[in-house]
């Protein structure tokens, strides 16, 4: 369970480093972010909604079983568009509304 | 050294959702400066940074508060506070009313009324619950936060609160803080076992991993009675991702089943502590492994539990997508290693009604204080909104004391000792954790042993943790994050020694998994329907038994 920030997308604005609850984020000598310690994520994913760039995703790690997909989300307003990236190249959406609650 | 000193009418320790709610009671009844010291940012710390599904601790209609602390008493075998319960529940459902007009949205029926889930829960969108609360505490006047700054320990003057102290881990500073009372809402502890996924993952856990415990930890240095660290908490999660399986069991009504495909939720009782140990023991005899059985739900509940999932667990929808989602397959299911919380069991300081802790000037809410479990997040609310109102009373009559220079130049003196980069340490605070938890693991109950231990394990628990304790000593730090990781490595250690004490001092088994003492299997009500309770007096660690106090379904 990790993170992985791209870097040629980061704007290094430091948001992701502000917001990370376990501080597992840096900035690079050219003033990109990294993560510093990735064994020490969570997965909240509080990085990712914070990151402008869109530049940030979630992965299994295959300790857990993962199978090399990348999670990323697309937030505009009250919609957060996660988009799932296979390691095929294919992809799948689902979009949540933050002003309508869970059915469960 | 670079240092830092502040002072406060009220420091509260962590703004987690205890904290937050602390602070915004503040505001409203009292002009007190307050100060919120967080070792993250407000706007995702805590166990609520990736959201949450439901509120949990709710008076539905047709039920009163005395009916969720019954529930709750019932839930705990008896072992928990009525009056702290009752105190809580009485105030559900106004913060989650508070919580609305802060911006959660909360399900509502036709008739403009909250959608329930089962007869305590309501459904909301919790994707942003910590945001919404963090907003809210940054707009109020009277009141810093200082995140990134992590706090190590209480300054006591005889019984007396009169401050703490702490370390900036951005601004690579050594704080001293001087207030009037301390409201003490730091987390639980988790990372005391070793976990579920032990490798690359081994933070895919149930409870924030940035919970080490250290509220617990001050608090049992500084001679504070604490209560019930024996009943630890053990969570029933999907395996791998250590996603919820809750939403799961009253979402789609998906029971428990082996491998065989036979259910077994009623067999073995329906508390917390039954449905793990159902699965150990389905497991251990050959049955496992277990699922949640989701094969057959309708394509819509499919797509709505991957919702679902997203606002507070994503990892789990991205195993689904990436295995095949639960129609298709029923979804595994295990016990977590065990986590000390006083959030859903009963850990933490022995507090009274106002949650005063046993150390005058210091309240604790949410998940630091002890004898009410089953608290969720709108009972941490409602107990940050008590010990607010309490501490606000209890100013008014304190004038702010200082703290001694030399109690200031020692706590100076241990960080500066750490941060020594002159001589090489042999090993890192990484290395003894591990070696913490695999000790917590094999002799004092871990998933390993199945949960169960018995008095020689326990006595060798104690000895290997003491001297890693020991051992701790000798750690260098090269920056103030490795500072912070060295503190919070003792955190858990002092936590992981009372966690021992007690385990052995409770001679029965209440609740299975949780407490399972291998030399004592049957439950005790002649001599155990007690708390149990300790204090750290000349560095050891005593116990001390109490009555339950009267009232509710234990009557």
């Amino acid at each position: 369970m990790s993170v992985e920030i791209d870097k040629s997308k980061c704007v290094g604005c430091g948001g992701c480093k502000s917001i990370c609850p376990g501080g597992l984020i840096r900035m690079d000598d050219n003033g990109k972010a990294y993560i510093k310690y990735p064994r020490d994520c969570w997965g909240c994913a509080s990085c990712i909604k914070e990151c402008p760039a869109r530049a940030i995703s979630l992965y299994l790690g295959a300790d857990i079983g993962g199978k090399g997909s990348r999670m990323r989300a697309e937030i505009s307003g009250d919609i957060i568009n996660w988009i799932i990236t296979k390691p095929g190249g294919e992809t799948e959406e689902i979009k949540i509304n933050r002003k309508e609650s869970n059915k469960y | 050294m670079n240092i830092k000193k502040i002072t406060a009418d009220i420091l509260i320790i962590g703004g987690g959702t205890a904290g937050c709610y602390a602070a915004i009671t503040l505001s409203k009844i009292s002009g007190a400066r307050t100060l919120i010291c967080e070792k993250a940012d407000i706007r995702r710390s805590g166990c609520l940074a990736a959201g949450v599904n439901a509120l949990n601790a709710y008076i539905t209609e047709g039920h009163t508060p005395e009916f969720y602390a019954d529930y709750a008493m019932k839930d705990a075998h008896g072992i928990a506070r009525y009056d702290l319960l009752l105190s809580m529940s009485k105030r559900l459902n106004s913060v989650t009313a508070e919580l609305e007009k802060l911006g959660l949205v909360i399900l509502k029926d036709e008739n403009g009324k909250y959608v329930t889930r089962g007869a305590r829960n309501i459904k909301i969108n919790g994707e942003n619950i910590k945001p919404i609360l963090a907003d809210a505490v940054n707009a109020l006047p009277n009141t810093d936060v200082l995140n990134r700054v992590n706090i190590t320990d209480l300054a006591v003057r005889g019984n007396k609160i009169i401050g703490a102290y702490g370390i900036g881990v951005e601004d690579e500073a050594f704080y001293v803080i001087e207030a009037k009372a301390v409201i003490m809402a730091a987390g639980g502890a988790a990372g005391l076992y070793r976990p579920n996924n032990p490798g690359f993952s081994r933070h895919k856990m149930w409870y924030p991993p940035f919970n080490t415990g250290a509220g617990y930890a001050m608090g049992i240095r500084a001679g504070a009675e604490m209560t019930t660290f024996e009943m630890r908490f053990i969570a029933l999660r999907c395996k791998d991702t250590i996603a919820p399986t809750g939403t799961l069991a009253q979402g789609v009504g998906a029971e428990q089943v082996n491998s065989l495909g036979e259910a077994y939720d009623d067999k073995y009782g329906h508390s917390t502590s039954d449905r793990v140990y159902g699965t150990v023991v389905e497991n251990t005899e050959g049955r496992g492994p277990c699922f949640l059985r989701t094969e057959g739900i309708t394509p819509e509940q499919e797509d709505d539990l991957k919702k679902a999932y997203l606002n507070m667990a994503p990892s789990q929808t991205l195993k689904w997508i990436e295995e095949g989602g639960p129609r298709e397959k029923n979804v595994e299911i295990e016990g977590t290693e065990p986590y000390i919380t006083g959030g859903h069991t009963a850990s933490g300081y022995w507090v009274d009604i106002n949650r005063k802790t046993t150390i005058d000037g210091l309240y604790a809410a949410g998940d630091a204080a002890g004898g009410a479990p089953q608290k969720y997040v709108t009972g941490a609310l409602a107990e940050g909104e008590i010990a607010a109102e309490a501490a606000a009373e209890y100013i008014k009559s304190i004038k702010a004391a200082k703290i001694d220079e030399t109690d200031i130049s020692a706590h100076i003196a241990e960080a500066a000792r750490f941060l020594d980069k002159s001589d090489k340490p042999s090993f890192t605070a990484e290395q003894l954790e591990e070696e913490m938890q695999k000790v917590m693991d094999e002799y004092a109950g871990g998933i390993s042993a199945n949960y169960r231990y018995d008095k020689a394990r326990l006595d060798a628990a104690d000895e290997k943790i003491r001297r890693i304790f020991e051992l701790s000593e000798l750690l260098r730090a090269s920056d103030f994050y490795e500072l912070m990781q060295i503190y919070e490595l003792r955190e858990r250690l002092t936590v992981a020694l009372s966690v021992i004490a007690h385990l052995g001092a409770r001679h029965e088994t209440r609740w299975h998994c949780f407490a399972e003492n291998v030399d004592y299997p049957g439950r005790d009500d002649k001599n155990f329907n007690k708390f149990v309770n300790s204090r750290l007096v000349n560095g050891k660690i005593e116990i001390i038994l109490r009555d339950i106090p009267k009232g509710g379904a234990s009557e």
